[in-house]
Parts: C-alpha cells; structure tokens; sequence
C-alpha cells in the first residue's frame, strides 16, 4: 500500500539524517581523539587549546555547563508552559486564549540574536547589580527558557485541546472539583504529550547556542554559583570554530559529538522515566 | 462522507502539489553557472568588461566591508557577481588555498605557514581598551593593565577608581585581537582570569556597556562609532597616545592588526579586478566609512 | 474537537490554587515576550518604513532596505516547508499509524528524532555545507539553505504532528476497520481531518522556528544580501541580516531592530494564517 511504504520510509529517512550527521561529527572528531585521546577530554586541567604541548583540553566545564544551563532553564520553562496551557485551554476567555496563543507563536520565532541581545541589554545589568558580572548561569537558563517555552506551551495546549467535552461535561456533572477534573480526566491522556513537549524542548536547550553565548559569561570553569559564568558546549563551538584550525578544530567537533551523546543519554533517560511514571508504554 | 478528500486532506495533496513545485524549480533553475574563469571581452582599460563569479570566504569582521565593495564592483561592472560568505578567518585560508574560493578574507597578518599564498594588505585595524562609561578612571598603565587581566587587582579601587569590582571582558581564542592584545602585554593566553569571555567586537562593545566595572579590548573604529552613536563605553589610551583611528592612521598608536586578502598562485582575471578594486582609491572612502583604516592612507 | 471549558460545579481552596496559578504562568509567559517586543519598537521603529520593505541595503545593511532578504527569506522557507510538510507528515503517517506501536522501529526512530532536534545549529549548519552545498553539489544556496532547514525542523514536526494524530482516539480507528475501511481511506477521510488542528498548529510552530534560525542557514544559504536570481543563487534571510547588522557592522543596530521588528509582524501572519484555514476546515473536523 502507498501510503504505508511513503510512511515507513519516511521515518526511515528521518532516522538515517541522525545517522549521516553523528557521522560527520565523529569523522571531524576523529583525528582530536585519535592524537589528543578520550580520557585528556576529562582529566586535562583546564580548557585552552593553544597548538602543540601546552595544549588543554579539559571539556568537563562546558558538558557541566551545557547540563547545568539546560536543567536549569527546563525547571523554569516546564511548569510554566504547562499550567500556561491549562490555563489557556480551561480558565480563560477564549479571546485571551487567541492572544496567548498568537504571542507564544511570535516568542517562537524570535531569532536567537534578538533573545540574545535583549539579554545582554536588558537581562545582563540587571543581574549584574545583584552581582558582577551579570553574565551568568542565572541569565543562560533565563533566556534559554524563554526560547523553549513556546514549544512546552503549544504541545501541552494540543494535548489539552484533545480532551473531549463530553468527559469534562460528565465529570462536572458528577460535582467535582475543578482540580479533582484535572487530576482525574485531564492529566493521565495528556501525560505523554507532556512529556513529548519536554523532550523537544530540553533537547532545543542543549542545541542552543548564540543568544547563550551573549549572555552566559563563556568562562570555561565550572560555575559555583548561579552569578558565576558558564560557557556551555554549543557557546565553546561557536566562539571557537571560526578561528580554530587542525587539532583544536577537532576537538571541537568531538565535543559537538559529545553533546549529541548527552542529548541521546537524556533521551533515553528521560523515556524510562516517563515510562516508569505513566505505567503503561506511551511513547 | 462526501468527496472532498482535497479540502481535508493536506498531506496527500500537498505531497503531490510539492513535489511537482520542486521539481518545476529545480527544473528551472538548472542553468548554466558563470564559471569564475572571466571572459575579458576587451582589454586595456580598467575594469572596463570582465565578467564572472568571484567568491570572496573568511572573516566576518570584513566581510561586511567586503559584501559593499562587491555591490559596488558590480554596479559598475555588469555581468560580475562577488559572492560573499563568512566563517572566519581560517576558513579563509582553507578554501583559498583549495581553490573553492578565489579569495579569503583573513583579519590577521599571515603566519609562517601560509606564505604559499598571495597575501593582499587592504587596511589596519586599531585595538584599543574600552571601560564602562560609568567609571571614573581616566587612564591605566601598562602593569596595571597587566595585572588587571591576570586578577592580581580585582576592585578598582587598585588602580585609583571607584571600589566596585572589575568585570575583564576577555575575547576567545584564536582571535587576532586576542593574539595582538596579548602580544603586547607580553601575556600567555593561560595568564589571564576573565569574568567574560566574548566572541566578535559588538559583543565585546555591547558587553562592557552592559556591566558596570567592566573592561575590553575591542577594534579602535568599532568603539568610536559606539562612542560617537551614545553607547555606554569609554575609550583607553594606550602609553599616553589617545585610541583614534587618526592616529592608528598617522601611526602614533601601537596596537594594530592587519586585515588582509589572500589568494593562491593564480587568479581569474574577475578576481584580478576586483582585487584592484579593493586596492585603489575607489574603495578607500566604504573601507573609512566602515571604521577601518585604508593602507592608502 | 471544539475547546472545552471546564465549568464550576464545585470550588475548593486547590481550585482557586490552580486557577492563579495558571493566571501566574500566563502572565510569565507574556511579559518576555512584551519586554523583548517593547525592545525592538523603542530601538527600531524609526528605522521602519514601507520603502524599507522593498529597497535592497546599501552601505553594508545600515542604509536601504531589506526588499532581497526578505524574497530570499520566503523562498528558503518554501523550499523547506514543501519537504517538511508532506514528509513530516508521511513519517509520523508511518510511525503512528502503520509500524507497530512501541515495536522497535518506532522506539529507535522516536529517539533519533528527538537527538536530532538537539544538534547545535552550527554543527546542523556544518553539515548541511558539507553534504548538501558540497557533496550534493547545490554550492550555497537558498535551496541548500531550505533543505538543511528542513532537517533542523523536522523532528518537532514529526513529534507534534506525531501527538496530533495521537488524540485521535483508537476507537474511531476501530470503528473505521468494522465498516471495512481501507487503512489509508481512514487515515486520509477520518483521522487527518480530526487531528488537522493540531496539525495545523505543527505547521505552525516548524514555521516559528524555521523562520528564527540563523546559524544552519548563514553557511548554507548565505550571506549574500543581493537579490536571488534562481534557487540555487545564495541569499541571506532575515535571521542572518539582523545578525550581521547588529554583531558584525557597526552603526547597524537600528537597522537590526527595524528587521526584527519586520520579522514579528512575519510572524504574526504567520500564526494567523493555520487559523483561518483551520476555519475552513473546521466543518470537516467533527467526525459526527
């Protein structure tokens, strides 16, 4: 049947794509782990990566960052897309659903220098007079949080839209609570687009890279605070890439690999999880 | 159910609606692409009828400059097109060398190892120290400078100002700002203890206007424009000479970097052209205009 | 399936909770959104102008318009669309409906999708100059430029176009396979129609998306800010110009502000049009 083969193949080919660019990462990542060796990559001191000797290449502060920025920015954005879209689909007037709707449909699409910049103008002095430099993990996660929202809100808000009227109709004709609605009808259907919504939005977190770049501070040290800096993976590639050459470029590639590692681990961590949580297999 | 499986069925149709589109447009844009091998239709004088592709890769600090000449050379050159792309001064040298570019765009001086190519001084650059306009500090010398950058000093009550702590916006590696910056304070790049690392000079601007206490080194004309333009930062001399591009152009200021085109051994006659382009007096008022300093001047 | 609104019957304390709390979040939500919006207008309003929208730049973006960058803009986002949609949909067609549910197949695709929604823009960009401008041999180009995009938006399509035929309850499937419907008959008449508003709502943000990336697109469809002739001319989006404007050109903030202004109003459009083709179609959504 046509329409199955398109499908299966389809699917297929999206999943190829994954397999073509972790290739070419790792073949650019090839000579930096071949010469500059895996275990250099968490043992070496620092991360300045001069050529020849005196090269270091300690990646463990960026992967530290990048992990950080992003649990961070997911502990902000969840919760509020999600009870955004709940209130949206349920509490408001529908007008002010429309609103809501088409202003996370802009927040979507800013670019990330606009985010960026408005950060560095305006989120960054703000910061910094609470404490120097103002740069900070504390303005990565906050502005990576307004760029994964939309996608939060407008998963959970499909999700919601699906309950169908005659359930709720039927629950509040039973006399309960608004709340108990939630918990009872609501929430178990719509538990594994919630959780789509998460992934797609944590895993863009991860990807992330120039409007953190403008405001993370891009020190390459773990951060002790959330007014310390923080330079993430992505932020590394980017600030880096254009003037590197051989070894240095290498490595960064290995560690643009190193990143879709820990985009795969939290994945797969976050599936178990969420299958653990809902019982049955979702997905 | 009636038949309107068209109305309501957006993947069907538009798979097959798309697919004739792409095939339409491939189809239509399969012409012939000017190779960059020009035919000079007439010879003698100055850009008088060459024509082709030039493709200009490398730094984006010039492209911009760069990406203007090319609408100019073209304007006055029908049947040229200058092609502009980024990704930083190594790829320049990269795909020059290659031959996937006619020219790379390089904001440095060249190393040892890439005397292989024809390199093409088309102007200076200063580097000047920039502070948050909100500090009361008028000028810095040289070892405070240094300590500064190596957090020996970290409130700049140390150097005579306000005691509000010091936020040293440092740039990443790799960049030639960097490499000269550091040349002259006689600094390794482990040296230095930054609160800040930032990437190309209007982060750097953006960034020491954004955060009190806070200093850079940025390029000299980018700064003074923001100067000029009301943003939030101040100028540094440097050893008593103040950080203006007339004196960068007069060469009283010792901080300079170059920037540079290079090509490999031969070039289209196009690339030719435009090169000298770049090169005459017609270019110097955009590269000026642009806040660099023309090597005619 | 219409919105729902959950009616009083009975209110507790967790209820009144709940309800500021979504009020709370709502209010989290906008206010970004208004400061950055509020931002770009005191910044870059003056700059705007209707000669602005068509006039090509000059002076390396600080004057003139942005006429070629945004025809170069719409075309690189047709040509990703025209492979997002069909193919995105086709995938989660397949992955939905026809593989077998929580199989392995499913699993391992699902789990690709979501790996490469988290490649880093530049590495996507990287490899889309390698493959699609080199080794494809399309040189860069506005079509190099839609088609890598199409990879960098295609697993949040497929995901949510994935959940949006998900709420479509197996029961109509069922239903459908007793009257002895054709599997594809049902998905084409009966379960698309029902899940078009999500779908339409996947267009939607792709496109959001799609329109707000920079770095995948300055090494694939360029930098170029002169007017395209063909696909496979270069041209910079307007991403790409307000980053050049405001990173890299001194004197080219205002300009930068103006585009990104341009870039909201895209936008809006943009969220505007799903709904009223959705109003449309909204007859044909009721399966009863």
């Amino acid at each position: 049947m046509l329409l199955a083969v398109i499908g299966r193949s389809a699917a297929v080919t999206v999943a190829g794509l994954v397999i073509l660019i972790a290739g070419f990462l790792l073949l650019h990542a090839q000579p930096a782990l071949r010469e500059i060796g895996f275990v250099r990559f968490f043992a070496d001191a620092s991360w300045n990566p001069s050529p020849g000797p005196e090269g270091r290449f300690d990646i463990v502060p960026a992967l530290v960052g990048s992990a950080l920025a992003t649990a961070l920015a997911a502990l902000i954005a969840v919760p509020i897309g999600i009870t955004a879209a709940l209130g949206s689909t349920f509490f408001v007037h529908r007008a002010v659903a429309r609103l809501v709707d088409s202003g996370v449909g802009v927040l979507a699409g800013l670019p990330s220098v606009v985010i960026g910049l408005w950060g560095l103008t305006a989120l960054v002095p703000w910061i910094a007079r609470i404490r120097a430099p103002g740069a900070s993990l504390l303005a990565a996660a906050l502005v990576l949080a307004v760029m994964v929202v939309p996608t939060i809100y407008v998963a959970s808000r499909g999700a919601f839209k699906s309950i169908p009227k005659t359930c709720l109709d039927g629950a509040t004709a039973l006399g309960m609570t608004r709340i108990g609605i939630l918990r009872a009808a609501v929430l178990p259907t719509v538990k594994p687009a919630l959780a789509v919504g998460a992934v797609l939005a944590i895993t863009r977190a991860l990807g992330e890279t120039m409007a953190v770049v403008m405001v993370a501070g891009n020190v390459a040290a773990i951060p002790r605070s959330l007014f310390d800096p923080v330079r993430t993976l992505t932020a590394n590639i980017a600030l880096e890439l254009p003037y590197a050459t051989g070894l240095h470029r290498s490595a960064l590639f290995a560690g643009g690999a190193g990143l879709m590692a820990l985009t795969w681990s939290l994945v797969v961590l976050g599936r178990c999880i969420s299958r653990a949580w809902s019982g049955e297999h979702n997905d | 159910m009636e038949s309107r499986s068209s109305a309501i069925v957006p993947g069907a149709r538009l798979r097959g609606f798309g697919g004739v589109m792409l095939f339409a447009a491939l189809a239509a844009c399969a012409r012939t692409e000017e190779s960059s091998v020009a035919v000079v239709t007439s010879t003698g004088a100055a850009g008088v009828s060459v024509t082709g592709t030039v493709s200009v890769v490398g730094s984006s600090t010039i492209a911009p400059v760069l990406g203007e000449l090319g609408r100019l050379f073209e304007a006055g050159h029908p049947g040229t097109r200058i092609n502009v792309e980024t990704g930083g001064s190594t790829r320049g040298i990269v795909e020059a060398r290659s031959g996937r570019a006619d020219i790379g765009m390089v904001s440095r001086a060249l190393t040892v190892n890439e005397q292989d190519l024809a390199a093409y001084l088309v102007a200076r650059d200063g580097v000047a120290l920039i502070l948050h306009s909100g500090l009361e500090v008028q000028s810095l010398k040289r070892e405070q400078v240094i300590d500064i950058y190596t957090g020996r000093i970290d409130r700049w009550v140390g150097v005579g100002g306000p005691d509000a702590p010091i936020s040293v916006i440092h740039k990443a590696e790799g960049r030639s700002t960097l490499e000269v910056f550091l040349d002259h304070f006689g600094l390794k790049p482990t040296d230095v203890r930054p609160s800040v690392v930032v990437g190309d000079n209007q982060q750097c601007i953006k960034s020491v206007a954004s955060i009190p206490g806070a200093i850079g080194y940025v390029s000299i004309g980018a700064a003074e424009f923001a100067v000029a333009d009301g943003v939030g930062i101040r100028l540094l001399p440097l050893d008593g000479i103040c950080a203006t591009t007339a004196n960068v152009r007069a060469k009283r200021y010792a901080l300079t970097r170059e920037l540079n085109l290079v090509t490999d051994a031969t070039v289209s006659p196009v690339t030719r052209a435009f090169i000298d382009f770049v090169l005459s007096s017609d270019a110097t008022e955009t590269i000026r205009d642009l806040y660099f300093v023309p090597i005619g001047d | 399936m219409t919105e729902a609104r959950i009616h009083r019957s009975t209110t507790s304390k967790s209820d009144v909770a709940v309800q500021t709390a979504s009020w709370l979040a709502l209010v989290a939500l906008l206010v970004p959104l208004g400061l950055i919006v509020g931002d770009l207008l005191m910044r870059g309003a003056t700059s705007l102008s209707p000669q602005f929208l068509v006039d090509s730049p000059s002076k390396a973006g600080r004057e003139g318009g942005i006429g070629p960058v945004l025809l170069s803009t719409l075309l690189v986002m047709g040509v990703c669309l025209l492979v997002v949609v069909p193919l995105g949909l086709a995938a989660a067609i397949g992955l939905n409906e026809y593989l077998r549910r929580g199989g392995f197949a499913v699993r391992t695709v699902r789990i690709a999708l979501d790996v490469l929604a988290g490649t880093p823009s530049i590495a996507l960009g990287m490899f889309g100059y390698a493959f699609f401008c080199i080794a494809l041999g399309m040189g860069v180009s506005i079509l190099a430029g839609g088609l890598t995009l199409a990879c960098m938006v295609m697993p949040l399509y497929v995901r949510l176009s994935e959940q949006a035929l998900r709420t479509v309850p197996d029961d109509v499937r069922a239903a459908a396979d007793a009257l002895a419907l054709r599997r594809y008959t049902a998905i084409l008449r009966i379960v698309l129609p029902v899940a078009a508003p999500g779908l339409f709502a996947a267009t939607g943000l792709a496109l959001a998306r799609a329109l707000a990336e920079t770095a995948a697109l300055l090494f694939t469809s360029g930098y170029v800010s002169r007017t395209p002739g063909s696909l496979l001319d270069p041209g910079r989006v307007l991403a790409v110009h307000i980053f050049d404007l405001s990173m890299n050109v001194p004197g080219g903030d205002g300009p930068a502000y103006a585009t990104a202004l341009v870039l909201v109003a895209l936008l809006l459009s943009v969220s505007g049009v799903p709904r009223l083709v959705r109003g449309f179609t909204r007859r044909w959504s009721h399966p009863v």
